[in-house]
């Protein structure tokens, strides 16, 4: 059972990456990311990294693979255009993917675990006690924790950038003004003078 | 019996996967940013993998900053290509050599 689940897992996420890849329609490469994503969370599952896998539904699938939908929706873009000579691309694309293939292939193939790390072929959970996400707690929160808070500057940081980055000032538009009014004082604005009967008022 | 080895040999495959569509959509820098997602999900599928049959939890600490940073060179990356796109009217990077740097 966990066998079939894995190649139906794996099989899906590598079709569907195929497909992120060769789609014609941009908004199509997307739906396929997201199923790969999905499958990429089933594997994770399997694995016992139950954690990692809603995350990965959560993160990926809930905010980046729909922000890349808005930002394909959103800008009018020319994509028949784009897709104008990208076949001679090919040779030169499948000669890198080969060789980075080859080096894998012959990496795996000549590997073995380093001294004093035993490598199980079983796959076990957390101790007992902890759920998954429990274990990973415990290790993030206290031996990573430096990292933990660069992690969530490096956040910051993106967020900071993506804001300054596409935010644009426009002329010509009324808005409101809070320092200006809070610096209003009745001197400025307000004038009281004698109006004679008949004549009307200047300002 | 599912091992390590079936778990690095589709990271591995969909890390080729990742490069090659790089090398297939050269203009269209949105398709660029999806295979660069690729790339980093087999590196997480990798670090979980490992983390799993060495029995430690270190690899998916690890993967989760790797997701963190995914995130953020997506949200920059989209950034920058939305404000590409309002400048030159198109998404073709490889016009994109005005500097000649």
């Amino acid at each position: 059972m966990a066998a079939f689940a894995f190649y139906l897992f794996a099989g899906l996420l590598l079709t569907s990456g195929l497909m992120v890849i060769t789609a014609k329609n941009p908004v199509h490469s997307v739906l396929w990311l997201i199923l790969a994503f999905f499958n990429a969370a089933g594997l994770f599952i399997l694995l016992g990294a139950e954690f990692l896998a809603m995350l990965l539904v959560i993160v990926y699938v809930g905010a980046v693979a729909v922000l890349f939908l808005f930002v394909v929706m959103m800008l009018d873009i020319d994509f028949k255009a784009l897709q104008r000579g990208a076949l001679q691309n090919l040779p030169l694309g499948l000669a890198v993917s080969g060789v980075i293939l080859a080096e894998v292939l012959l990496v795996a193939s000549g590997w073995t675990a380093g001294q004093g790390v035993i490598v199980h072929e079983a796959l076990a959970g957390p101790p007992p006690g902890m759920t998954n996400t429990q274990w990973i707690g415990s290790q993030l929160y206290t031996r990573y924790f430096f990292v933990f808070s660069m992690s969530g500057l490096i956040l910051l940081a993106a967020m900071i950038g993506a804001i300054v980055l596409t935010h644009r000032r426009r002329v010509g538009i009324k808005k409101q003004s809070i320092a200006a009014q809070n610096a209003r004082t009745p001197g400025g604005t307000v004038a009281v003078g004698k109006a004679a009967i008949g004549q009307g008022v200047e300002l | 019996m599912i091992g390590l080895t079936h778990y690095l040999a589709v990271s591995a495959a969909l890390f080729v996967l990742g490069v090659f569509g790089i090398f297939l959509n050269r203009r269209n820098i949105i398709i660029i940013l999806m295979a660069l997602e690729l790339i980093l999900l087999s590196v997480n599928i990798n670090l979980v993998a490992f983390s799993a049959y060495l029995h430690q939890v270190h690899g998916q600490i690890f993967a989760m900053f790797v997701l963190t940073v995914a995130a953020g060179e997506a949200a920059i990356g989209l950034a920058i290509l939305v404000i590409y796109f309002r400048n030159r009217g198109t998404v073709a990077v490889d016009q994109a050599d005005l500097m000649k740097g």
